[in-house]
Parts: structure tokens; sequence; C-alpha cells
């Protein structure tokens, strides 16, 4: 017993709880309590007017107030609760259109396969900022019809993804083995095939979700996406930026972006570590 | 004589590949298998012997041209429709495949797995006893601790055990016909053993036919009773396994026999049949062992030698009947017994 306590002491982490997972779990987790208890807490309202103008940033307001007066540091709390959802409902809605279309094709094969994947090259020959702009311009601005066009943006990547999984899980010989058992085409789709081919569409779920904040931002920033006064990161940068030399306006929402999308890749990264151990 | 349970006639496999000729895998085979027989089909790579069962299975991709008979307990199935071959396959006709360690899902427990087999073909077995037939099943192929080990996940077992649950799901409809194409080439030598000693368990206890294919002659010897020579897309020699051992009527037999190390006869080399099987792109003309054989003669490289009767054996060698009986190596093949 003595010769146990006298060893340094060893704290066995879970296999998955590696340096970047739980600095980016972290992250991601402050963000999300954040946004789901912030006006419980939040020093002023997000759209009212807080204090004078250009206030640099101090103890009565921690990261200054902008052009009209409004508390940079809550707004830019408030924006998480912008972000996330949209960046979540887009992930989702890619995925699950992504992921269906990329099996139909992979499964399916032939004319279904090559209509589907055409489809695909022709979505993603487009530079993903330039559609999504050209999509949010004809729905017209809002972070609604902006969601709608980062889904038409996103949802090819995932069918590809997808597609290439099932091919390579289908070659294999337990699906083979399951045919010769007599099981049906949609049996081996979704208890032989479908099963094994989650890890890769969840790493890249998760290092999207930093993208997707990211083209959020940008569109609202070209003010294609949300709509003042909602305190929005990308909304909020561009107001800044029509004050460049009062930094604190963009400060804040820009250190929001960093953040969240780092964590968000920390996540991805260490996600693939654990979850594909093919990849370096 | 007695319907056998596994007849099949000029059965024969051509793929076509991208607008180019047709390539003839398979061309025109029979193999007959009786009940509680165990016949074993010996060839090197591209010999056309995993075609085959595949073909009787009809799990060949469609692009494939299958022609020929292949009658299962006198019913038809070239040509049958898939929902039909669906509810054979597993049923009525089981597949072991070569690699157990890639043939189980990695995500289904055992148990989970040969349940599953069980309810696609009997959907009214309730979840409960299909999960107990299955470790019946398990029991039936050996496995220590059935009821602990069925809950377990594929990675938990051993290549051997892995193989054991392969052949328990085989097994679990009890079909009358058992294909195992290679089923102990990955698996280490002693653990062969052990593999090859249950199915020739099943086929006593259980009465069902098998179709072993292999390249291992030692395993022919010790197991089969019947056994069907491939080269290159045709039937070389077909015969009980006593009388092709014990007189080879065909030079490749001869050769395939005489490269089987022989203990107590220790020789330097052991004696290798020059050259390689050809693809299936450049099938030399006439017979398509010529090249490589050292009977060959002028009429070798012209005329196709049909299968016919050469004393007990059927033999596709012009020059058959020259070949005289050969004695060591049945005894190095019984050796490995």
């Amino acid at each position: 017993m003595s010769e146990v306590a006298g060893r340094r002491h060893q704290i066995s982490l879970p296999q998955w709880a590696t340096l970047p997972v739980v600095v980016g779990g972290f992250i991601v987790m402050a963000w999300i309590i954040i946004g789901l208890t912030v006006p419980l807490w939040a020093p002023y309202d997000p759209t009212m007017l807080a204090g004078r103008r250009f206030v640099p940033p101090g103890a009565e307001h921690w990261l200054g107030t902008d052009a009209l007066g409004r508390d940079v540091f809550t707004r830019t709390l408030y924006g998480v609760r912008h972000s996330l959802p949209i960046a979540a409902a887009v992930i989702a809605s890619a995925v699950v259109i992504g992921c269906t279309l990329g099996a139909i094709a992979g499964f399916v094969g032939g004319i279904v396969d090559e209509a589907i994947m055409r489809l695909v090259d022709v979505t993603l020959s487009f530079p993903a900022i330039l559609l999504a702009m050209a999509v949010t311009a004809a729905l017209g601005p809002g972070l609604a019809n902006a969601a709608i066009a980062m889904i038409i943006v996103w949802w090819p990547i995932y069918a590809r993804l997808m597609r290439a999984q099932v091919l390579a899980v289908r070659e294999r010989e337990h699906v083979e083995a399951a045919i010769a058992s007599g099981a049906t085409p949609s049996r081996v789709l979704f208890k032989h095939i479908l099963p094994l081919c989650w890890s890769p569409i969840i790493v890249n779920a998760t290092m999207d979700f930093g993208q997707v904040i990211l083209l959020a931002a940008s569109l609202s920033f070209i003010g294609l996406g949300a709509v003042p006064p909602t305190p929005e990161w990308g909304q909020m940068i561009s107001d800044g930026a029509l004050h460049f030399y009062r930094w604190w306006i963009a400060a804040g929402p820009g250190i929001a972006i960093l953040t969240i999308v780092l964590g968000f890749n920390f996540l991805g990264d260490g996600l693939r570590d654990y979850l594909d151990p093919r990849s370096p | 004589m007695r319907e056998p349970l596994l007849e099949v006639r000029d059965l024969k496999v051509a793929f076509r590949s991208h607008g180019r000729a047709e390539f003839q895998a398979v061309c025109g085979i029979n193999l007959d298998v009786e009940r509680g027989q165990m016949h074993a089909v010996v060839g090197e790579s591209g010999s056309g012997k995993s075609v085959t069962m595949l073909a009787i299975m009809g799990l060949l991709s469609p692009s494939a041209r299958v022609s020929g008979s292949v009658r299962l307990e006198g019913e038809e199935l070239i040509g049958k429709p898939e929902r039909a071959m669906r509810r054979i396959r597993g049923a009525r006709i089981g597949y072991i495949f070569q690699d157990p360690m890639s043939a189980l899902n990695p995500l289904l427990t055992i148990g989970d797995q040969i349940a599953e087999a069980i309810r696609l073909h009997d959907r009214k077995i309730t979840r409960r006893s299909a999960q107990e037939r299955a470790v019946e099943l398990l029991r039936l192929v050996a496995i220590p601790m059935a009821e602990q080990r069925a809950l377990q996940y594929p990675h938990e077992f051993s290549g051997g055990m892995r193989q054991r649950v392969v052949i328990a799901m085989s097994m679990a409809n009890e079909p009358s016909l058992l294909i195992a194409d290679e089923p102990t080439t990955a698996l280490d030598v002693t653990i062969q053993a052990q593999i090859m000693e249950l199915l020739e368990r099943l086929r006593a206890e259980k009465g069902v036919g098998i179709v072993l294919v292999t390249h291992d002659l030692g395993v022919v010897a010790g197991a089969a009773s019947a056994v069907t020579i491939m080269y290159a897309g045709r039937v070389v020699e077909q015969g009980s396994v006593d009388e092709v051992f014990a007189w080879p009527r065909h030079p490749y037999t001869r050769g395939l026999l005489g490269s089987l190390p022989h203990p107590g006869r220790p020789k330097p080399r052991l004696d290798a049949i020059p050259g390689a099987p050809p693809p299936i792109t450049m099938r030399p003309s006439g017979c398509a062992f010529h090249p490589r054989c050292a009977f060959a003669v002028e009429r070798c490289l012209t005329e196709i030698p049909p299968l016919r009767s050469v004393g007990p054996s059927l033999s596709a060698c012009h020059r058959a009947e020259e070949l005289p009986p050969l004695t060591s190596a049945m005894e190095a093949a019984n050796a490995d017994r």
C-alpha cells in the first residue's frame, strides 16, 4: 500500500480526453452556458442604450460602448444566442440532407449516383461565400434566409463524405456475409452499412460548426445576415469597422468568434483522433 | 441413385469489361455434392473457385453473365428472382467466408448477429427465443461460456473463435448445404485443425453437405471424400479423394501433390510447378495448362481436352492414360491428418 502511495499520483483519464478535446470542450461548453443563462446575469440590455457613446473599456463597460451607447460586452455575450442555434440548425439540416442523398448515391449507384454527384459537383464549384451571398441576396437579408443559404452551401460536403463512406463500408466482408445470409437491401444498408459510416460525419460536423459561425458572421458583416439591432457578431464587427479607431467595438465580437471557432476546431480534431485512428 | 443435394451442370460465368471482349471466368463446370458429403474444390488463385461458389449463391454482380444449371435439392437456382434467392441464402445454403476477422459486423454483439441471421428467415420467432437459439448455436460450435460470449463484440474474440461464430451463423437455419470458401486460410495451423474438426463434426452429426474451397491439399486429404481440381476456369480432374491422390490422372494434380512436403523423406527443395496460372485476359490456346506442363505435346496447344473418364476418376488431359500411379504423395498428404 505504501509503495503505491509513494509513487507519483497518476490521474487516469478516459481515452478520448486529450488536451485539445478538453480545452475545446471547455470553450464550447462555456459558450453554451453563456448562451443559455446570459439574460439572467448580463449587466445591461443588449439593444438598449447603456451609457454614453464610444466609452472606452473600463470598469463600467468592460468592453466599452458602441456608436449608439450600447454595452459591447453584453452584446457580445448575447451574440452567441444567434450564432450557435443558427450553426446547429445549418449543420443538422446539411447533415440530414447530405447524408440521405450521399447514402442513396453510394448504395444505389448507377444513374442515381451520377445525378446526385453531378449536382454536388456543381454546387461545390461555386465559392461558398459567393453562393451564400447570391442565395441570401435572392431571398432577402435576414438570419433565417442566411441559414437557408448556408444549408445549400453545406449539404454537398456531407453528401460526398457519406457516399465515400458507404462505398468503402459496403465492400467489407461482413456486408457480403449479411447478403449471403439472406438480408434484404434495406436491412443491409441500415444495419450493416450506415452504423459504420458516422465517425467522419461527426468529426466533420464538429469542425464545420466553427466554419458555419464564421460564414454567418461574414454574411452579417456584408449586411446579408442579421439585421440591426440584433446583437450578431458579424453585424457588430461591421459597425466597428465604421469607427475604426474605436477598436473595442469590433474587439468583443472578434474575440468571441476566434474562441468559439477555435473551440470547435480543437474538439473536432480531438474527436478525429479518437474516432478515426487511420488519419494522422 | 439418390438425387444429389447440389447438382451443378455446365456452369459458365463470363464478365464483360468496359466494352472490350467478354472474359470467361468459369468455362462450363459440373459438380455434384451428396447430403452429408464433403466435396473439396481445389485450385490456385484465379482458377474460378470463388466465382463458381458466388454463382451458386447468386451473389455475382449483374455484369456477370451466368449460364448453365445449378440445382439445389432438384430446384433450379439460375435465373431465380432475387427475392426468391434471398429466401434460399442463409436458410438452405450457408456460406462461410474466408476471413473471420472481417466477416462479422463490429457494432453488433455476437448473440445479436446470430439472432439476426435466424430472424431473417423466421419472422415469427421472438427476440428472446432467437437469442436463446444463438446461445445454443454457440454451444454447437464449441464456444465455452456461450451465454456470456453471446453478449460480447467481435473484437473480443480471437480469429479461431470468430470463425466458429461465422460457422454458427451459417448453421443458424440448419441449411442442407454449407459453402466454406477457404475457411482456414486466415487462421493458424493449430486452429485450422480445430475448425476442420468442427466442420467434419457438423457434416457427420447434422448431415449437411459441404463444399470446401481450399488450396490446401493436406486439408482435402484429411476431411473431404470427393475432390474437384480446377485450373483456369475448368475442371481438370474430379473423383474420390482416395483415387485422385493415389493415382492423379492430370499433370496439374500431380504437380500440386508433388509440391507438398514429404515427411520422413526430406528433399532439399520441393517440386514446384514452373510458371504461374494464366491471367483471365490471356488464356493459352488448347489446354490452358500446356505452357507449364512437362507432358505437353503438339496436340495440347490446339485442342482443348474434354473431361472424360480415366480409370475411376474424371480427367481433362490428352495423355491421362500414360500417367503412372503415385504413392508418395498420398503418404505425404495422409501424414498431414
